[in-house]
């Protein structure tokens, strides 16, 4: 059997490997990539000897910050994120999960002040075992991450 | 010691470490014993009440006025220009041009919370939809301390509407830095919210389950009484009345240091023939607010500490 790339290399850029297999989309809403001239290319699905399955995207130059990094280890803990320089990993950016994420998350408490004052979300982030839960700022109710949208 | 308190908000009891609690208790005792008076002569205080209130918005005008300080404010969102539309934060930032101090009851939850990023002045939430009231919470161990003596070590019986009683839900939190034995007395409808729970057990605060007053009345040494929330309840609350009411009879089984509190108003689970019995706290505890709410007032607006 031929082995090709289901995704093609990139020369310079930044590639976020084993995402959770259906988060990808959530990353590229995160990192406003639909909204950048950069050339991106995702990968969902795909085969992963270590997880069954994964996502992948590529962004062609740009090079994430480590903020940006961290956040994504909210919607793919396992993620790893790679700075390419000519079609090789030039540098593996460590993460680590925040412990506070504004703006990203909408709270789903029908009660909360956040649902009629224009105010930008604001929630801690813990990690439980496997799972990893938020807390509004605001209202005080805890959520688990799959329960709530992100804006 | 430090004043940990000066000019700090007072969103939720999270926020407060034993070192404070201790601070506002010895704050509260020294205040009861001897009146202090016009130390808060040149504040303004704004009591903005957008949900009704009696005992917590008298209690705190009560306290800044023995203070000397001056209050404004509002009793409820009717006479508003939030009838006309205006935003939270329009209403914060004018009060906060006003007063020192804002003290915000509202419906809506993290109010108050809100409130404290928009204004410069300190904010005390003084409850906020089923969230938070800490200055209740406070008022309620400085009640138990007052009444038993100590707070670590007390057998505590919450009973009722654990579910939306923001009182509950703060005083649990509180007594997560105590060695306190939680008694959860609450129909299934009107438990405590899990995530309180889960923050019980991974504090390592003791606490069990009941249907019923009978099981613990003879095993606790506080019983701390709620009513039903019925303005945050949709479902019939009268079915949940009769299974926890307290009865004469089921204080002869009480251990006889026993004190019940309540945060009031009470409706029908705590009938007036209590009123008379060496178990009754209550009125005591509804007391201690103006001194507590004067210990928190000092505390945040003056550096010094009595």
């Amino acid at each position: 059997m031929n082995k090709t790339l289901s995704v093609a290399a990139i020369e310079y850029g930044t590639v976020i490997d084993h995402i959770t297999a259906g988060q990808a989309l959530r990353i590229v809403q995160l990192l406003s990539l639909q909204a950048s001239k950069d050339k991106i290319t995702i990968g969902m699905h795909l085969l992963s000897k270590r997880f069954g399955l994964k996502d992948i995207i590529k962004i062609e130059n740009r090079i994430l910050t480590e903020n940006e990094a961290n956040e994504i280890v909210v919607f793919a803990p396992l993620a790893t994120i790679n700075v390419i320089h000519d079609f090789k990993v030039n540098k593996k950016i460590s993460t680590h999960l925040p412990v506070i994420m504004k703006k990203i998350f909408i709270c789903k408490n029908p009660k909360c002040i956040t649902q009629v004052e224009k105010i930008e979300s604001l929630f801690s982030i813990i990690q439980e075992g496997k799972q990893i839960k938020l807390t509004c700022h605001f209202c005080e109710k805890i959520f688990n991450r799959d329960e709530i949208k992100a804006s | 010691m430090t004043n940990l308190l000066f000019k700090h908000d007072l969103i939720s009891i999270k926020e407060l470490d034993l070192a404070s609690l201790e601070l506002i208790f010895s704050t509260a005792e020294k205040i009861k014993l001897n009146p202090v008076h016009a130390i808060l002569n040149d504040k303004i205080i704004a009591h903005c009440f957008f949900e009704a209130s009696t005992r917590t918005r008298l209690s705190f005008e009560t306290a800044a006025l023995k203070l000397g300080a001056k209050n404004i404010g509002f009793a409820n969102a009717e006479s508003l220009s939030l009838k006309k539309g205006e935003s939270l934060q329009d209403t914060i930032r004018m009060m906060d041009e006003y007063a020192d101090l804002i003290i915000i009851r509202h419906p809506l939850e993290g109010a108050a919370a809100f409130a404290a990023i928009v204004a410069e002045h300190p904010v005390i939430n003084a409850g906020d939809g089923a969230n938070q009231h800490p200055s209740q919470a406070i008022i309620d161990l400085f009640s138990m301390r007052e009444c038993q003596n100590k707070i670590n070590g007390l057998a505590i019986a919450l009973v009722g509407d654990l579910k939306y009683a923001r009182t509950i839900h703060s005083l649990c939190q509180a007594c997560s830095l105590f060695d306190i034995r939680l008694y959860l007395v609450a129909p299934e409808l009107l438990a405590l919210p899990n995530d309180i729970c889960d923050m019980l057990k991974k504090r390592g605060v003791r606490f069990s389950y009941h249907h019923s007053l009978e099981e613990v009345i003879s095993k606790i040494d506080i019983l701390y009484m709620t009513r039903i929330q019925e303005e945050r309840f949709n479902s019939d609350p009268s079915l949940m009345h009769e299974t926890f009411i307290l009865t004469p009879s089921m204080l002869t089984y009480a251990k006889p240091n026993l004190k019940i509190l309540h945060p009031l108003p009470r409706i029908k689970e705590l009938p007036v023939e209590i009123d008379e019995s060496a178990h009754a706290y209550y009125f005591q505890q509804a007391k201690n607010g103006v001194v507590v709410r004067q210990a928190l007032l000092s505390l945040i607006l003056n550096e010094s500490i009595l």
